[in-house]
């Protein structure tokens, strides 16, 4: 029911003060699969993300939407097809689960239109989608943090773009969290198509969860593809400075990077 | 202008239970709030009624009614309509400025603490209003654009001074501070240097007083409210969105520079209109939001219910400070002495959680 929307980046240069983060780089979005985007501690992941969502604008190239400049797309227009949620967002305090939920259909109502039924549904469905619907009525300043993040995963998926980013939406969660989150995310674009882009931590996660991931380096692509080509050793040492092994993963059967450290190691030297 | 996108369920089908805790919540949301604002209408109907016929003297309403449709009253018409009306609508429009210009302060910038009485944009509009009325001589819509200049300059410059890769909260808050003690003394430096230096001119540029308004006081102040406060309500749905971070409500279709940029220019617009004409009634735009937000329950707009605060605040406050008290003591000495406790308590509470304002 959805259509796929392309979303490409082109020559694309970003970065802060005088410091380039990402350079020239080109990347293609596959419409209707889970991205992951990987890399090392401030390689311009998160940069990369808030560009593609227009919260920062490139130096030079386009981030492109269906073939137009998401710079040029109206605020609210760009709002109804593509979907962000941050690393950290605010809950105004006091606020319940179901009100901030509905703050996610904002980009489909006008300023002074009133609160339509089409609403309503959406921040209904979007509560049963992360199973949070028994939490409607509580203050979002007593959920855990597992529940919150779902909750916030709600607020986006009222918001029913086709298309949504996510900045490290793991983050702060506990394994299984981890796990439940990941699942959901899945589950969304099984069952309605959404194109998922996310920046995760957890190499392994990455690669069990994504179609697709693309592992950044040097403010550019390293390597980018389904996950059993894209995560192995030579790519962990390039992108991450570290020696590995990569097995199969017997669950899943996705790659398991395994890092190799100076201690604790069975043989005396890596292989 | 909106494009609706049809619903991912049919409408004729059944709502699910989920759907109707949705609607149940957000109509009960929408009724206490409705509530609310339809009981702070009523008290400020009620008391400005009471303020109308009370005082040293004390008409009857129908003496009132008959001075408000422009019939001469002997006595009535010189109190009620000389005296008692002008102030008793100054208060309400002061108070309405306060409040939703206080409220819009703290929500954008999301923090009780940020209001613009404690940052000192009050008193850049009030120092420039001293100054324009006791320096330069001035008088009516000069000292308003006088005291807005200085206002929006005061506002900028704090704004620039706190910018370091984006503003941060609490070093706005206390350099507004700072700012606000430098203006309160160029204030008093102007009083005393006053050649006509009088009680009453102090009182009103140190903490506020509605002492002694004549029309042409007020009519500015209600152009600004019928004029601006649109525009802020205007915003409400954007501001709610802004709350939610930066980053957030870019996400969700706000343009957060430019909101941001309409919201503060004019509620330091409704801010410094009413400063000049009433001087900076102490804390009501710090304490009106608050207020409001008790009340309401999280998560409502606030400006309507915050504004009725306010003009509430400043009308209960100034009779408070003409007759419960013996003396007679300006409006702001009376908010003063509300707010202040209140200012303690937010700050011991936010040392308690964590140091951070």
């Amino acid at each position: 029911m959805t259509t796929a929307h392309s979303l490409t980046i082109d020559t694309l240069t970003l970065g802060y003060g005088d410091r380039a983060v990402i350079e020239n780089l080109d990347l293609l979005i596959p419409p209707g699969q889970v991205t992951a985007i990987v890399g090392a501690n401030a390689c311009g992941k998160s940069t990369l993300l808030r560009s593609m969502s227009r919260l920062l604008a490139p130096r030079t190239g386009h981030v492109l939407l269906d073939g137009h400049d998401v710079q040029r797309i109206p605020a609210k227009q760009l709002a109804r097809t593509l979907g962000l949620l941050p690393q950290s967002p605010i809950a105004p305090e006091g606020i319940t689960v179901s009100d901030l939920v509905g703050r996610g259909r904002h980009p489909h109502q006008g300023m002074f239109s009133r609160w339509s039924h089409a609403d309503d549904i959406a921040v209904a469905d979007a509560l049963d989608a992360t199973e949070t619907a028994a939490l409607s009525d509580r203050p979002v300043d007593e959920l855990s943090g597992g529940q919150r993040q779902r909750v916030w995963i709600a607020m986006a998926l009222a918001q029913q773009t086709d298309l949504l980013l996510l900045d490290e939406p793991t983050t702060f969660l506990d394994v299984s969290h981890q796990v439940e989150v990941l699942d959901l995310l899945t589950d969304l674009n099984r069952t309605r198509g959404t194109t998922i882009v996310m920046v995760l931590h957890d190499l392994n996660l990455a690669a069990r969860y994504a179609d697709h991931l693309i592992a950044l380096a040097n403010g550019g692509v390293h390597a980018s593809g389904p996950p059993g080509d894209v995560l192995t050793e030579d790519t962990v040492r390039a992108v991450f400075g570290l020696d590995s092994r990569v097995i199969i993963d017997p669950t899943s059967g996705q790659p398991l990077m395994l890092p190799i450290g100076r201690h604790h190691m069975r043989h005396s030297s890596p292989a | 202008m909106k494009q609706e996108r049809p619903a991912r369920t049919a409408s004729t089908t059944p709502p699910t239970p989920t759907t109707q805790t949705v609607l149940r919540g957000r109509v009960g949301r929408f009724a206490r709030r409705r509530t609310v604002v339809l009981v702070l209408a009523a008290l400020i109907v009620i008391v400005l009624c009471v303020t109308l016929l009370v005082g040293q003297t004390i008409y009857s309403p129908g003496e009132v009614f008959r001075v408000i449709l422009g019939e001469n009253v002997p006595g009535a018409t010189f109190t009620v309509g000389r005296l008692r009306l002008p102030r008793a609508s100054l208060a309400v429009l002061a108070g309405l400025c306060f409040g939703l210009g206080g409220v819009t302060f703290q929500t954008m910038l999301r923090n009780p603490l940020a209001s613009p009485d404690i940052i000192g944009i009050s008193s850049g509009a009030s120092a420039a209003a001293a100054f324009a009325i006791v320096t330069l001589g001035l008088g009516g819509t000069q000292v308003s654009i006088f005291a807005i200049v200085v206002g929006l300059a005061v506002a900028l410059l704090i704004y620039t001074l706190s910018f370091k890769s984006g503003v941060a909260g609490t070093r706005l808050i206390l350099i507004g501070i700072g700012i606000a003690a430098m203006l309160d003394s160029v204030t008093a430096y102007i009083l005393s240097q006053a050649a006509d230096w009088d009680l009453q001119a102090a009182q009103r540029w140190l903490t506020g007083s509605l002492n002694g308004p004549g029309w042409a006081q007020v009519v500015p102040v209600l152009v600004a409210v019928v004029v601006l406060s649109p525009v802020l309500l205007g915003q409400s749905r954007n501001l709610a969105v802004t709350q939610l971070g930066d980053d957030a409500a870019s996400a969700l279709g706000v343009r957060v520079d430019r909101t941001r940029l309409i919201v503060i220019a004019t509620a330091v617009l409704l801010i410094a209109f009413a400063t000049a004409a009433a001087g900076p009634i102490a804390f009501v735009a710090f304490l009106s939001g608050p207020i409001a937000a008790r009340i309401v329950g999280p998560g409502a707009s606030l400006l309507v219910p915050a504004a009725l605060v306010g003009a509430l605040l400043v009308l209960v406050a100034d009779f408070i400070g003409q007759f419960a008290l013996g003396t007679r003591l300006p409006v702001g000495v009376v908010t003063g002495v509300l707010g202040a406790p209140y200012l303690i308590y937010l700050i011991v509470r936010s040392n308690r959680s964590g140091g951070s304002l």
